[in-house]
């Protein structure tokens, strides 16, 4: 394929095993693996620094890894048959949500504006870092109490209102800032009770985490079938780098991972998925029924603890773009439940990324050419 | 840096053990007494060569943050804010909660299930909670209990060219700027006040200069600096960059002529950068300390701080140096030229 890279092909294991673990295959615990993901930067269209993280992560656990021309991260686990029963694509978008600046303000702060869905609300008090000529630190900085006009109070604050701080001057912030230069969330994630963590980015890179340790399961399990695993790009800008590897991979069966909202009080409960309740099987226009079923049983068979997330809209994951590729592609989606969504504290419980990965990899060990064929059979 | 150390370190009003810790042992080796009063301020004497006059340097201890006021059924906090906090500035923001410093975030609900005009409107804070990652409510009550503090979780660093950001630096930068101090000696016996529950009322500061009972007194505070774009000139308060700000006045208090005017001339003496607060909005210990016992004269040098009361605060280190020095320049002028009060005063003399 034209313009792609080979970054790390078969017999090439060693590659990027700068992680610890001493296992063959195993290189980071599950936990380790989603705050490293996590904490890595990759800004809608500016994904290379999570990309890096994907590839060194996978390089060990994988037969192929490649980019295609738009960045996505497409890594080949070659199944045990010679002919291949399916080629099956998962998919989690490597991007996260962010900001772009869109002024330099002579008084020495930055204008900025969002890339993706940005609640502004998140952003008093958020420490950043502007991906400028090099990597400058900010703050977001709010009006104190003092200064503030009462009547102000019940009113959010607006974008004009909302400036960085980099702690430079104008004539400084020139020579290291452009307009157009993206600023992304400072936050280290971090482990709270129960086995949950919290951190930015949990949207998706817990879905390339559910993606990792399906590899690693994989290892263990015999499966005729090829897996595409693709840490897709520019999904919060319209799923750009799902449309261009579906299109590239051309596979049988597409398996979309994301992220579902999480129960908090103020949602409605059927809007919602319960944190460590297991994986969300997902249903609706964007799923394929025979898919949708087999997940089930799967887990079932399995003892793995799901939800149904059951989903009117066609709209908001990478199985929206999978589903309508070249002459059209049988879906399914596994939601990990995740509270807070677009915020810099997304929360989710480690244990839902782990079965989510198990029920995958189960599932992929069990799609057999009957299966494949079957899907036309409606 | 000492000034990381006390921006990090957790003290909301009424909960100063950890700060006070603190404190005590960056100034155990150069003072002489140490005392705790029975509301928590901690005062040290270092004693003066002739100890005929007594002064006073005072700076809070305390942050302001949030307390836990109670438990949703699924485990999450409720908290309500001790001191002025605006709930906009939460959203989305890691803290430490209870003296283990459990990590907690504060959520909020997902944009994809807002209304367009949610997004126009103030998180209140009853929507405002904890998630400690606790399951349901006795889950999260094994962990945290009524009453613990919250603050935010906040790494003290330099920022940009000459900036630092951290926490509460209202008022640590008073703080240490107290702690220099201590360590010089003088003609006259000094105290240093670090008080308590200023930003829940001013609640330690009268106390503390009753026990002390000094001749004059000196309040080290952190301000607001509002010098971003869009700003009416007249709420920018102090500008960063430009020095410490002399207080003529705030809304507690009206500062003593004659320590303002030799606080200028130490400052123009020796060529320190100093500027005038703009705004006479907020209170400072320096209004409970002016009106304790028959009134003792007092002034406020105030620290630039933007961004104060929120998370993440942003100060200017060369103001921050000259805030200390000043400080120290002023406690030297005393023993060259006596104490201001003296001067056609009808106060007692040495």
């Amino acid at each position: 394929m034209a313009n792609t890279k080979k970054v790390c092909g078969p017999g090439a294991v060693g590659q990027g095993r700068h992680l610890m673990g001493a296992e063959r295959g195993r290189v980071m615990d599950t936990k380790q693996a989603i705050l490293r993901l996590a904490d890595a930067r990759g800004v809608t269209g500016y994904e290379s620094p999570a990309g890096d993280v994907v590839t060194a992560l996978f390089a060990d656990i994988v037969d192929e890894v490649r980019r295609d021309s738009l960045g996505s991260v497409i890594m080949l686990k070659r199944g045990a048959s010679p002919k291949p029963s399916a080629k099956i694509m998962v998919a989690a978008h490597v991007d996260e949500i962010g900001m772009i600046v869109s002024k330099i303000e002579d008084e020495g702060f930055l204008q900025v504006r969002m890339m993706g869905g940005v609640d502004r609300r998140i952003l008093p008090s958020m420490e950043v870092t502007v991906h400028g000529r090099r990597d400058i630190s900010g703050v977001i900085g709010a009006i104190p109490p003092h200064l503030q006009d009462p009547k102000d109070k019940d009113k959010s604050w607006k974008w004009e209102e909302l400036v960085v701080d980099c702690g430079m001057s104008a004539e400084r912030l020139r020579e290291l800032v452009r307009v157009g230069d993206v600023v992304s969330f400072d936050r280290t994630g971090v482990e709270l009770a129960n086995d949950r963590i919290s951190g930015k980015s949990m949207d998706d890179r817990a879905g390339v985490a559910v993606m990792y340790e399906c590899a690693v399961e994989l290892q263990k399990l015999k499966h005729d079938c090829d897996v595409y695993f693709v840490a897709t790009v520019q999904e919060e800008v319209g799923y750009g780098g799902s449309i261009t590897s579906t299109y590239g991979i051309t596979p049988d069966i597409g398996i979309a991972i994301d992220v579902g909202h999480g129960d908090m009080p103020g949602l409605p409960e059927h809007h919602t998925l319960k944190l460590g309740g297991g994986p969300a099987i997902s249903y609706g226009p964007h799923v394929h029924p025979h898919i949708f079923s087999k997940l089930k049983e799967i887990a079932e068979e399995r003892g793995i603890a799901y939800q149904v997330e059951a989903g009117t809209s066609p709209r908001g994951t990478d199985a929206y773009a999978m589903q309508m590729t070249r002459s059209g592609v049988a879906t399914g989606l596994i939601s990990v439940p995740l509270r807070y969504m677009h915020t810099s504290v997304e929360t989710l419980s480690v244990e839902d990324v782990k079965k989510s990965g198990q029920l995958l990899a189960f599932f992929a060990s069990a799609v057999d050419s009957r299966f494949r064929e079957g899907l036309t059979c409606f | 840096m000492l000034l990381a150390k006390l921006s990090e370190a957790s003290g909301i009003s009424g909960q100063e053990g950890e700060i006070r810790a603190t404190i005590r042992n960056e100034i155990a080796p150069y003072v002489d007494e140490i005392k705790i009063d029975p509301i928590g301020n901690l005062v040290a004497l270092k004693r003066g060569r002739t100890g005929k006059a007594r002064v006073m340097l005072a700076a809070h201890m305390d942050e302001v943050g949030l307390m836990v006021v109670g438990f949703e059924s699924n485990g999450l906090l409720h908290v309500d804010s001790v001191g002025g906090v605006d709930p906009r500035v939460l959203v989305s923001k890691m803290v430490y909660v209870g003296r283990n410093k459990l990590p907690g975030v504060i959520g909020s609900k997902p944009i994809h299930l807002l209304e367009r005009e949610d997004m126009d409107r103030a998180t209140k804070m009853d929507a405002l909670l904890v998630d400690i990652g606790a399951k349901n409510k006795e889950d999260a009550e094994k962990l945290v209990k009524l009453g613990d503090p919250v603050v935010f979780a906040t790494k003290c660093e330099p920022l940009g060219d000459g900036f630092m950001k951290g926490k509460a630096f209202d008022d640590r930068v008073g703080c240490c700027a107290i702690i220099e101090a201590l360590k010089v000696q003088h003609d006259f016996d000094l105290y240093g006040a670090f008080t308590v529950q200023e930003e829940v009322g001013l609640r330690g500061a009268g106390v503390a200069a009753f026990q002390i009972e000094p001749d004059l007194a000196i309040v080290l505070e952190g301000t607001t600096a509002h010098d971003v774009p869009e700003t009416p000139e007249h709420s920018v308060s102090t500008v960063p960059g430009k020095g410490p700000a002399i207080v003529y006045m705030d809304r507690s208090w009206v500062g003593d002529k004659r320590i303002i005017d030799r606080l200028v001339e130490t400052a123009e003496a020796a060529s320190v950068p100093y500027q005038f607060k703009r705004t006479v909005t907020g209170g400072t210990d320096a209004g409970r300390i002016g009106l304790t016992r028959e009134g003792i004269p007092a002034a406020v040098v105030s620290m630039p701080c933007r961004f104060i009361h929120s998370p993440v605060s942003v100060i200017n280190l060369s103001d921050f140096e000259n805030y200390v020095k000043l400080a120290g320049l002023f406690l030297d002028s005393l023993d060259e030229r006596g104490l201001p009060i003296d001067e056609g005063s009808c106060k007692k003399t040495n």
